[in-house]
């Protein structure tokens, strides 16, 4: 008798418990659909990978272009640059307030030197001569100038931070070099950034 | 007696959209053709949608934009993001308010708009017209064939019989889809229009059905995540009635005796 | 509260104790949750939960598509189709939001008609169906006002002539339609207030409810037979009710899991049966569509609205005798409202002392009639204004008002009711069967 009464209950309780399984999940399926909208939608995303023709920079010159919202700086150095930047690479990565090379394209560890910074030069061009870089003050978020600070390279007018050929910090207060995104060469005159 | 009429008014409330009592003027033929994504489980065939944007790109697009549709979404036809690319810069120029000039189009634009001849955009199109309705108003043409959108554009483009005439200084052409019969659209397409590389024959009729499924497509890209969101649901919604039947039944139990009445 | 005795809230433990004597709130959840309920409400009873699910649906689907949405005349079109296309799940939270405006008014003509079957607007029951008068009038402006904002041509359109109908009033219409537009015609003002007060009323309505439910937890559910609790003693009234959780909460959820299946299936595979197609147009103030209809669920009253011509000798008469103050556009409108006017004062128009259409040999048949006829009318709503059309929506709308002022309370004088039973428990047990304690459960 109370075996059978056992067996009941037993029965009973395993019917709520998988009809109340089956409401969580119904609740949870219900609840994804309205936190994924948040989501970067289709269109959004698609920004996220864009193609930038660089063909018309001249050697000496700097392309400014928006991706993600923020600017990036594409700069052709010149022959002086570049042979400049690798001056600057001669007092070692360890004299640098910033020692990282902070580069998406290659290892996170990597020291900060002018070969770990510049974009690979398409078929023709003497190494270096490209540099792509986010233009983001790591201080405080302002866009740097070009050709400007002590250093050659870029200059934050907000509290004074000098960045090198190479974009690397210098001086000032900035903690970090400016970062460099994603980016590839589409052909040879064409930058994949993302 | 009330409980069965309330469920049938229910059901019968569902019969009965006001779409359909949208009066179709004239003797309008609308064929109803067999499409692919139709049915519960139909899905695109995407070489039919391939045909239709060629069609669309070579014919449609001198008149009529699709200023809804972003180029990237092609790549749910199947293209790979290098033919879209090429496809976009190939084919359109968008004004661009930085540049403040025109330049080639990327897959981040949309088709764009074309307003010279005051020609409809098509983007949803497929959505926008309906090809079955009634019978008197009641909705089960519409419930058992479909909406109809793409069957009346296809029907429309080989509706043509040949005839035209002259009204107020516009040539109206006789078409059989139409409302009303006559239609200021000259005939689009004709036979061997358009070379299909996968040798795919370009018969008029051909031709109608393909652009037909490609305007389906860009009125409603998202069809068949909708469809499988509903089988997956419909699915899931049964297994829990079930459950919840039986809960409720081993619930009430103790409460309800053998019935004795009915 | 007063209400049908039953157990209460007690805290237990200091904790609870702290909580209860400062915000007595486990207290109030439990007595709804706990609320004696009759145990014979049959399945047209699970209305209820099915619109607090409709709401809540619309609400929160509504929420999210606003973070997407864009409320002006140039890009609200383009908006709605970024939701299609690019928000990720946009398209289906559209959708059921779209067509969960249907399931709610398919749930809401249900629940209103069942109320009008068995009497639930009877004494002491007015102030609830009063409120759910109220409810009703508010989900048609809120519903009225969200079709306008895909700013399709429909929706242009809908808008134009529902805020004509205002037009139509003596003397102050034409400033009252301006001041409802915000200019001249529906534009960008308009537009944009109808997405402010679209938002707003949900909130309202869902306060309403909460007076709605307050006012039948006190007076009690009807129920199909509409003889009342028992209340001389917790353990009589115990015999007529169960409490609503768990067992009408499962059996309402049951309820809805299958009604789901029917509308997940619609939204899957048929989102635009109950749209039209007009509404894929961007609204174009110098092009009207063909014809003009409205959503289904306003059919039946926009029949009413068009039945009233300048040919019918009640219209001729009433711009007889005011002078011509009403004419056959204001009379159309008053008939309108006064359709739904009609429904709200059902409690004092039923002359009946029997409160179950059960036990109303008579009643029965004309009730039956009016569900015929409310069908009618939404049929002949979206047939074009022309003969044969126009006579039979004279006749239904005619009907309509026949069986509110006449009918009802010429039935409570003539009609002889059958025998109702004493108690629910009678009646439960007449279907059921008792329970023995000790019998096995069915299986």
């Amino acid at each position: 008798m109370s075996h059978a009464e056992d067996h009941e209950g037993t029965r009973r309780d395993f019917l709520y418990y998988v009809a109340g399984g089956a409401g969580v999940v119904a609740t949870g399926a219900a609840v994804w659909p309205l936190v994924n909208q948040m989501n970067p939608s289709a269109d959004v995303q698609a920004l996220s990978s864009i193609r930038v023709d660089v063909s018309g920079v001249e050697t000496g010159t700097q392309l400014t272009v928006k991706w993600l919202g923020k600017p990036v700086f594409i700069r052709h150095r010149t022959g002086a640059e570049i042979q400049e930047a690798k001056e600057q690479d001669a007092e070692g990565v360890d004299a640098l307030p910033d020692p990282l090379a902070r580069n998406f394209n290659i290892a996170a560890d990597a020291p900060a030197t002018d070969a770990n910074r510049v974009m690979p030069s398409p078929e023709g061009e003497a190494p270096g001569a490209w540099i792509v870089q986010m233009g983001v003050c790591t201080h405080l978020g302002c866009v740097p100038l070009g050709d400007a600070g002590d250093f050659g390279g870029w200059f934050c007018p907000c509290h004074g931070s000098h960045y090198d050929l190479a974009g690397r910090i210098r001086k000032g207060p900035a903690p970090e070099n400016l970062p460099v995104p994603p980016a590839e060469w589409v052909d040879n005159s064409t930058i994949k950034l993302g | 007696m009330f409980k069965k009429l309330a469920i049938g008014a229910a059901f019968a409330l569902a019969l009965a959209p006001a779409s359909t009592f949208a009066a179709g003027g004239g003797e309008q033929h609308i064929e109803d053709f067999d499409f692919s994504f139709e049915g519960p489980f139909g899905t695109w065939d995407q070489n039919q949608l391939q045909r239709g944007l060629q069609i669309y790109t070579e014919v449609c697009a001198a008149c009529h934009g699709l200023q809804y549709i972003p180029l990237r979404t092609l790549e749910d036809l199947g293209y790979s993001e290098e033919q879209v690319i090429t496809y976009a810069a190939d084919n359109f120029e968008v004004f661009d308010p930085e540049l403040d000039d025109f330049r080639p189009a990327i897959p981040t634009d949309h088709f764009p708009a074309n307003t010279g001849v005051g020609a409809p955009d098509l983007s949803l199109m497929a959505k926008a017209r309906a090809g079955f309705h009634g019978p008197y108003g009641l909705g089960i043409n519409q419930l058992v064939k479909g909406m109809g959108g793409a069957e009346y554009i296809a029907s429309l483009l080989d509706g043509y019989t040949g005839e035209e005439k002259e009204e107020a200084g516009t040539v109206l052409y006789e078409n059989k889809a139409f409302p009303g019969g006559w239609i200021s659209m000259a005939p689009p397409l004709a036979e061997d229009q358009v070379e299909f590389a996968d040798g795919h024959p370009a018969t008029v009729e051909a031709m109608s059905e393909d652009v037909a499924a490609f305007l389906m497509w860009t009125a409603e890209p998202k069809m068949m995540g909708r469809k499988n969101a509903g089988f997956v649901g419909v699915l899931f919604l049964t297994v829990l009635s079930v459950l919840l039947y039986l809960v409720n039944k081993r619930l009430w139990a103790p409460h309800k005796g053998k019935i004795r009445k009915d | 509260m007063s209400g049908i005795p039953h157990d209460h809230y007690e805290p237990k433990t200091s904790g609870e104790k702290w909580l209860n004597s400062r915000l007595p709130i486990v207290g109030l959840l439990y007595d709804t949750l706990m609320i004696p309920t009759p145990k014979n409400l049959n399945w047209m009873w699970i209305w209820g939960i099915v619109l607090t699910f409709c709401l809540a649906l619309q609400i929160v689907t509504g929420i999210v598509l606003v973070m997407h949405y864009t409320p002006h005349v140039d890009l609200a079109f383009a908006s709605i189709e970024h939701i299609m296309r690019n928000v990720n799940g946009g398209y289906m939270l559209r959708y059921l939001h779209m067509n969960g405006a249907s399931l709610f008014f398919v749930a809401v003509y249900i629940h209103i008609f069942r109320g009008l079957f068995y009497g639930s607007y009877k004494a002491p029951r007015e102030i609830t169906w009063i409120i759910g008068m109220l409810i009703y009038l508010m989900m048609m402006g809120t519903a009225f006002m969200g079709y306008v904002l895909p700013w399709g041509q429909m929706s242009f359109w809908g808008a134009t002539v529902i805020t004509g109908l205002f037009g139509a009033i003596p003397f102050v219409g034409d400033a009252i339609q301006t001041w409802l537009l915000g200019g001249p015609a529906v534009d960008n003002a308009t537009l944009n207030r109808f997405f402010s007060l679209h938002y707003l009323l949900p909130f309202v309505i869902a306060a309403l409810v909460i007076v709605h439910i307050w006012a039948f937890h006190t007076t009690g559910n009807n129920n199909p037979t509409g003889v009342e609790v028992r209340r001389g003693s917790k353990a009589e009234a115990e015999k007529d009710t169960l409490p609503f959780w768990p067992y009408f909460v499962i059996k309402d959820l049951f309820a809805l899991a299958v009604i789901l299946v029917v509308f997940w299936a619609i939204v899957g595979y048929m989102p635009n049966y109950l749209g039209h197609p007009d509404n894929y147009i961007e609204a174009n103030p110098l092009v009207t569509p063909a014809h003009i209809v409205p959503e289904w669920y306003f059919l039946p009253f926009y029949a009413i609205l068009r039945a009233f011509t300048g040919e019918v000798w009640v219209v001729q008469f009433a711009s007889f005798i005011t002078g011509g103050i009403i004419d056959a556009k204001f009379f159309g409108v008053l008939a309108m409202f006064g359709a739904i006017l009609a429904m709200a004062l059902a409690p004092w128009l039923d002359t009946s002392t029997v409160r179950s259409g059960k036990y109303r040999p008579m009643f029965k048949w004309w009730f039956y009639l009016l569900v015929i006829d409310f069908f009618a009318l939404m049929w002949l709503g979206a047939m074009p204004a022309e003969e044969p059309y126009a006579t039979f929506s004279l006749i239904a709308s005619a009907y309509w008002f026949a069986y509110f002022f006449v009918i009802l309370p010429i039935l409570g004088v003539i009609e002889k009711p059958l025998a109702q039973p004493e108690t629910i428990e009678e009646d439960f047990n007449a279907h059921y069967g008792k329970a023995d304690a000790d019998a096995t459960p069915a299986e």
